[in-house]
């Protein structure tokens, strides 16, 4: 097992899941917020868009979403994120940023959902508290909102993360070479390992989700906000 | 019924809030029927009235938490703002203080009422600070500024919320049933700490069921039933002397009890 781990450096393929997550959840957070704030606005075309927004990329599968951005942004449009002059590696971190955008637009959607969860945990009279000291829609938002909003909403964002993590496999679709591909390379060569292979993996995943969930719940309850 | 104009306590100050055939509904519900009341600075009026007359529903018009349909409401003789940066601003100048104290239960009770003056009023927060503590001391709750809402007893938290209003140094201030949610032994400490803002010289418009604070506090007693104001007076000649059969039945019942 050790031996097959080495040979085809499972922990560097995992460790591109781990950049891609990463990165994908940072600004699917900011995305998400921004949607989020959208949907809350008193402003209807801006309720609009957000819940349009939502609706589109909710739906759309991850795979057609990522493989647009390849073909369609990149190859069709031209859009390019690292320079393409003397950089041997282009086409990897291409499709990396290619990638992370792909997993940002998707899983914002679903995070800005479960701020609007976090947010339905506050009880009406706080935005009212917030309104009557003479308070803005931005500041009841910053100060007042959104801040219990995360609190209220650690769980289901928490949730958002482990798909995210599990959902970066997809990335391969657009030629990452992370633990899906490296996993097709190895059941290639190694098909009497199949059954192992496929633990590998499946460990690996686990040891990278179950911390989430743990920590989440921890989270949740130390920051709960008492009422 | 009174000419609001020419209503007891003309003789405070100038008209502060003056609302004008004030009506609204919810759905079929006429909540409020062509209200007519003038506020004069310094004054403390009391509104009284069974569940359901419309008295909360007035309060929250007055600083537009409620939206209305038809009338006016105006504050220093400025017309309430619909919405926006305007209706913000005079929101600062209207303090509010509710049934269920609504402090925000992810900040420190110092944070509570530092939150307005800071990001409102642009103060500095070291002044802010000290405005707080005095203000925290002057409802009794000084020690307990570090802790969160949740840790307070609820009459400590609606001293709290009064004192959070009084940070943004309100020309009005508005009561909606303070002590509705409390214990009966904490209602007296809340009470106290508004009978001596009323002497204090603090415009005041309170909706509340404690006759008690109505006959030793208020200026002028409104009556309120079926979203109309039936009676105003001051309270000796209301709680006495009641002229309307409303006002009789409500009063009876309180007595018999």
């Amino acid at each position: 097992m050790l031996e097959l781990i080495e040979q085809f450096n499972v922990l560097g393929a995992f460790w591109l899941n781990i950049r891609l997550a990463a990165v994908s959840f940072v600004l699917a957070m900011v995305l998400g917020t921004v949607i989020a704030i959208l949907r809350l606005a008193p402003v209807s075309v801006l309720n609009w868009f957000g819940a349009t927004y939502v609706t589109l990329l909710r739906n759309t599968p991850l795979t057609l979403i990522i493989v647009f951005a390849n073909l369609g942004l990149w190859l069709q449009l031209g859009i390019e994120f690292v320079p393409r002059e003397g950089n041997p590696n282009f086409i990897l971190e291409n499709n990396f940023w290619l990638a992370v955008l792909g997993l940002t637009v998707y899983h914002a959607a679903f995070i800005c959902e479960a701020i609007r969860s976090g947010v339905n945990t506050i009880p009406v009279g706080q935005s009212e508290a917030a309104r009557s000291i003479g308070l803005g829609f931005g500041q009841s938002l910053r100060e007042v909102i959104l801040p219990q909003a995360f609190r209220g909403g650690i769980t289901p964002i928490g949730n958002v993360l482990i798909a995210l993590i599990k959902n970066t496999t997809v990335a391969v679709a657009i030629g990452n070479r992370e633990i899906a591909y490296q996993m097709r390379n190895m059941m290639e060569f190694r098909p009497d390992a199949g059954i192992l292979i496929f633990l590998i993996v499946a460990i690996g995943f686990v040891i990278l989700t179950l911390p989430v969930g743990l920590g989440t719940s921890w989270l949740s309850s130390k920051l709960a906000v008492k009422r | 019924m009174t000419d609001s104009r020419e209503s007891p306590g003309t003789g405070l100050g100038a008209p502060l809030v003056v609302l004008e055939d004030v009506n609204k509904h919810f759905g079929d519900l006429h909540v409020l029927k062509d209200i007519n009341l003038t506020v004069h600075e310094g004054e403390v009026v009391v509104v009284i009235g069974p569940s359901g007359s419309g008295k909360s529903t007035l309060c929250r018009t007055i600083n537009r938490l409620e939206s209305y349909e038809s009338g006016t409401i105006t504050i220093h003789g400025d017309e309430l703002p619909s919405e926006g940066k305007a209706l913000a601003t005079l929101r600062a100048d209207v303090g509010m203080v509710f049934q269920s104290f609504n402090l925000f239960s992810h900040k420190t009770i110092l944070e509570n009422v530092t939150l307005g003056p800071i990001k409102v009023r642009r103060k500095k927060a070291a002044e802010a600070k000290q405005r707080a503590m005095e203000l925290l001391t002057r409802v009794g709750v000084e020690h307990q500024a570090e802790k969160y809402p949740a840790q307070l007893s609820g009459g400590q938290q609606q001293r709290v919320a009064i004192a959070r209003s009084l940070a943004m140094d309100p020309t009005v201030m508005l009561f909606d049933e303070p002590t509705s949610a409390l214990d009966p032994e904490m209602i007296n400490e809340v009470l106290d700490v508004m009978t001596s803002l009323a002497k204090s010289g603090m415009t005041m418009i309170v909706v509340t069921h404690e006759m008690g604070f109505a006959r030793k506090a208020a200026d002028r007693v409104v009556f309120m039933s079926d979203g109309a104001i039936v009676e105003e007076n001051t309270p000796e000649e209301f709680f006495t002397n009641p002229q309307s059969d409303r006002a009789k039945d409500f009063l009876g019942k309180l007595l018999t009890h």
